[in-house]
Formats: C-alpha cells, structure tokens, sequence
C-alpha cells in the first residue's frame, strides 16, 4: 500500500470519528468545530487524491460555512439544549444504517473498484484485447467515454493547461451557467428572509418596521 | 456592530490587502493553475467579512456598501451571459470564439479568462450581501434601528 | 471498495443526524454531513492508482496517467452550490428562533400565527 493510501484510510477514520462527535455532543459550539474538524479533514484528502481545484474551494467554503454556523448558535446566550430521547426515531435511523450499509456494498460491485476510474476501462479491455492479436473485442468495446475525449482533445481546443476549468467553463459551461443561477437564488432568498419588512395591521403591536431598501 | 480592538484594526490593514491580491491572483490565473472563479471569489468574500468584522459597521459600509455589492452581483450575472451569447456569433451558445493566443500566457484560452472574471465577482458579491444580512440584520425593539 | 464503504458510513450517520435529532442546529449538521459524503463520493469514484492531477506543465505536455477530470468538475460547482444551501438554511433558523425562541422541533408546532 503506497503512503497516499495509507493516509486516505486514517483520513476517512478521522473523519468518521469527527462526524459521530459533531452528532452527539450536546454543547453546539463543540459540534460546530467538530464539524470543521470534517471538513478540513476532506479537504486533505482531495489533496492525495490528485484534486487541487477541490482542497482550495473546500477549505475557503468550509471557513465561510463554520462562520455562518457559529452565528447562528450563539444567538442564544446559553449553547446546551436539553435532550429527550425519541427511541422510536434512533431505532429506525440505525436499522437504515444498517440496511444502508447492507445495500451499498452490494451496489459498489457494479463499480470498477477503488483505483481504476471509468474512462480506464475501454482502454484496459483495448489493451488486453491487442495482447490477443484481436480475439475477444467486442464490438463497440472502443466507445470513447466523455471524460477519454476532454482528456485528449482539451488542449488543443482551447489551449488552457488545467483541464477542471476548461471542462466547467467550456466543455460543460451550461452547468454552470445553472450553478450561478442557483446561488443568485439561494442569495436572495436569504436576504428577503432576514429582512424587516412588516406590515401595520391593526390590533397587531409588531414593530412594523419600515422596509429595507436593498436588494 | 461596532469593531474590535486597535490590534486588529492594525493587524486588517496590512492583511487586506495580501487577501485581495492574492484572491484576485486566483481568480485571474485559473485557466493555468488550480484554483478559479470559484475559489477565488470566495476568498476576496472572506477578505470584506473581515473587514466588517474588524471595523464595524459604519466604517466598513464607507468602503464597501451594500448596494455596490448587489450591483456588482448582478453586472457579473450579466456579463457572464453577453460572453456566452456574444458565442452565437461564432456558431452556438457558449462557443469560444475569442482567439486562443500563446500558450500558458496570462492572456489565452478564449473566453475561460472573463467568464473566470465574472465568475468570481458574482460570487464575491453574493457571498458579502449573505453575510452582511446574516449578521448587520438584527430584529429590534425599535422601528427606528434597522440598518 | 473499503474507501466506498467508510463514506457510505459519513453519509449513514448524516442521515441519522437529521431523522433522530430534535435541535434544529443538529439537524443543519447532518446535512452538511450528507453533502461532504456524496462530494467524496463522487471524487473516490474518479481516483486512478499512481496518477497525477489534471493539469498539463509546459515541461511535460504529455496526458498520460491523469486522474478523472470529469467528477471533479462536477464536485467544484456542488461545493459552491452546498454554501449557498447552508447560508438559506441558517437563514431560516434565525427567523425560526425569532418567532418561537426556541430551537427545539417538537415544540415548533403551531402552523398559525
């Protein structure tokens, strides 16, 4: 096992145990730094698993999100809540766990395996194929998958080395045309929620506050 | 909101700008190296939170005010369509029609430099106007407070 | 295929953090939890052994070995898209802790008012 595998595992580990804590801990701020703890976990992973693009924008989103979430548990002045258990609720999320778990490994069969991305295959079974002067191609084996083809042909397109930005702005740039869309949206939205518009009704005492002239 | 304390400001005023050069570095350089629009906005974002959070509202609003971000936001959402439609002319929606230039200059690939631009001003733009109503919008006892 | 199996556990205990949880925050966490699962999911599924990331250098234009580019694309605009998701849900709890100055579901009842 080569080191970047190594720490793949102890990675995942932490994250697991990171998660569980953020779970269970019944102080909020404890849980909010677990949950940071996560996240910066998964952006050293990205990192060994050949993602720089992912490692910077996880780490810049997960300091953005911890600070979002820290605002929203010291609204109140005292961070512990009070716990009664609901069984019926814990029980059936650990028999989900368990048939998830169940299910999953059986669904990860269909998967090449851990190491061999998709785009591989046709290239392995090409591979092989030729090693036996041709026996055992079948036909449309040779189908070049979406990823062979921005791998190849990216370059000489349109001349941009990192090949992540080209396939989002370039290859696929409607995604992202629909991303901006989104968080345009989601933006908004939150804006609009947290405003102070109020409406003077009588008989209500809200404080009809005067609206917010902002977008 | 009011700001911290005298080492903070001090320690913002020579940060700021590292954050804003450097983001703005990513932003611009994202078609050679890791990083892009995406990333890069949200760093030059975290470069106004902090400076929000240093100097309070008030002196922070000077520099920055609410209504340039929101028109900032939606000039970059426009600006971002007139590439891709401006790519009609060259065949399609979203085809790159600028020259591709020199390889590995700061000046090549096409279209991927301003639409990277754009990009990572929107996101700038909208991830300040968030934050700015998560945390400067306070519920009042007062009609008279609001921001 | 162990790598697949201990991410499926992230997202099982994501799950289990918004089925059996009462405080609102607690919920907001098994959702980020969901979406760091399925992120990694989706760039251990793109993962060659030995390869390289990808991007070519001038002093070695060659594109052998890469690992898959195409998840990681898709991975890059899902991060950003789960902030704005965070920054709309927290949203929602603030104005939720104005109106009923709690944080606790099974108390948050009355659909009136």
């Amino acid at each position: 096992m080569t080191f970047a595998i190594i720490i793949l595992y102890f990675l995942l580990v932490f994250m697991i145990i990171g998660a569980i804590i953020a779970v269970e801990v019944r102080d909020l701020l404890s849980s909010i730094i677990a949950l940071g703890a996560v996240g910066f976990g998964l952006s050293i992973i990205f990192l060994f698993l050949g993602a720089p693009d992912l490692a910077i924008t996880q780490v810049v989103v997960e300091t953005v999100s911890l600070v979002i979430l820290i605002r929203v548990a010291v609204v109140r002045d005292d961070t512990t809540y009070d716990t009664h258990h609901n069984t019926f609720a814990v029980a059936m999320a650990l028999i989900f766990v368990g048939a998830f778990i169940a299910f999953a490994a059986l669904a990860y069969k269909a998967l090449p395996g851990f190491g061999n991305p998709i785009y591989a295959q046709n290239q392995e079974k090409q591979a092989v194929a030729d090693a036996n002067g041709g026996a055992g191609a079948k036909e449309g084996d040779n189908r070049e998958t979406p990823a062979e083809y921005y791998i190849q042909h990216s370059f000489e397109e349109n001349k941009a080395p990192n090949l992540v930005t080209s396939i989002v702005l370039d290859f696929r740039g409607y995604d992202t045309l629909g991303e901006a869309t989104v968080i345009f949206v989601s933006v908004i939205g939150a804006i609009v929620v947290l405003r102070k518009v109020g409406r003077r009704r009588e008989g209500r005492e809200e404080p009809a506050s005067q609206g917010k002239d902002e977008a | 909101m009011n700001g911290m304390s005298p080492i903070v400001k001090a320690t913002t005023k020579v940060f700021i700008g590292f954050i804003t050069v450097y983001s703005l570095s990513i932003i611009a350089y994202g078609h050679l190296t890791p990083g892009g629009g995406f990333a890069g906005g949200t760093m030059w974002a975290c470069g106004f939170i902090l400076l929000v959070l240093a100097f309070g509202k008030d002196e922070a609003f000077k520099f920055i005010s609410q209504r340039a971000a929101s028109v900032a936001d939606c000039l970059a959402a426009f600006a971002f369509l007139l590439v891709a439609i401006l790519g009609i002319s060259a065949g399609g929606f979203f085809v790159n029609f600028l020259g591709k230039g020199k390889e590995f200059n700061l000046v090549s690939a096409g279209t991927l430099l301003w639409l990277n631009i754009a990009i990572g001003v929107k996101v700038s733009a909208s991830l300040f106007g968030v934050f700015v109503a998560l945390a400067i919008f306070k519920k009042s006892e007062t009609s008279s407070e609001v921001q | 295929m162990a790598p697949y199996l201990l991410c499926s556990l992230i997202f099982a205990i994501g799950v289990y953090a918004v089925i059996a949880k009462k405080n609102l925050i607690k919920i907001v966490i098994g959702l980020l939890l969901l979406e760091y699962a399925v992120n990694l999911l989706l760039v251990l599924v793109g993962y060659r052994q030995g390869g390289k990331p990808p991007i070519i250098v001038p002093q070695n234009p060659s594109t052998a070995n890469f690992v898959d580019p195409l998840p990681q694309a898709l991975v890059l605009t899902s991060i950003v898209i789960g902030l704005g998701i965070t920054a709309l849900m927290v949203a929602l709890c603030i104005r939720l802790y104005e109106k009923y100055k709690t944080f606790d579901i099974s108390k948050i009842k009355r659909l009136k008012g």
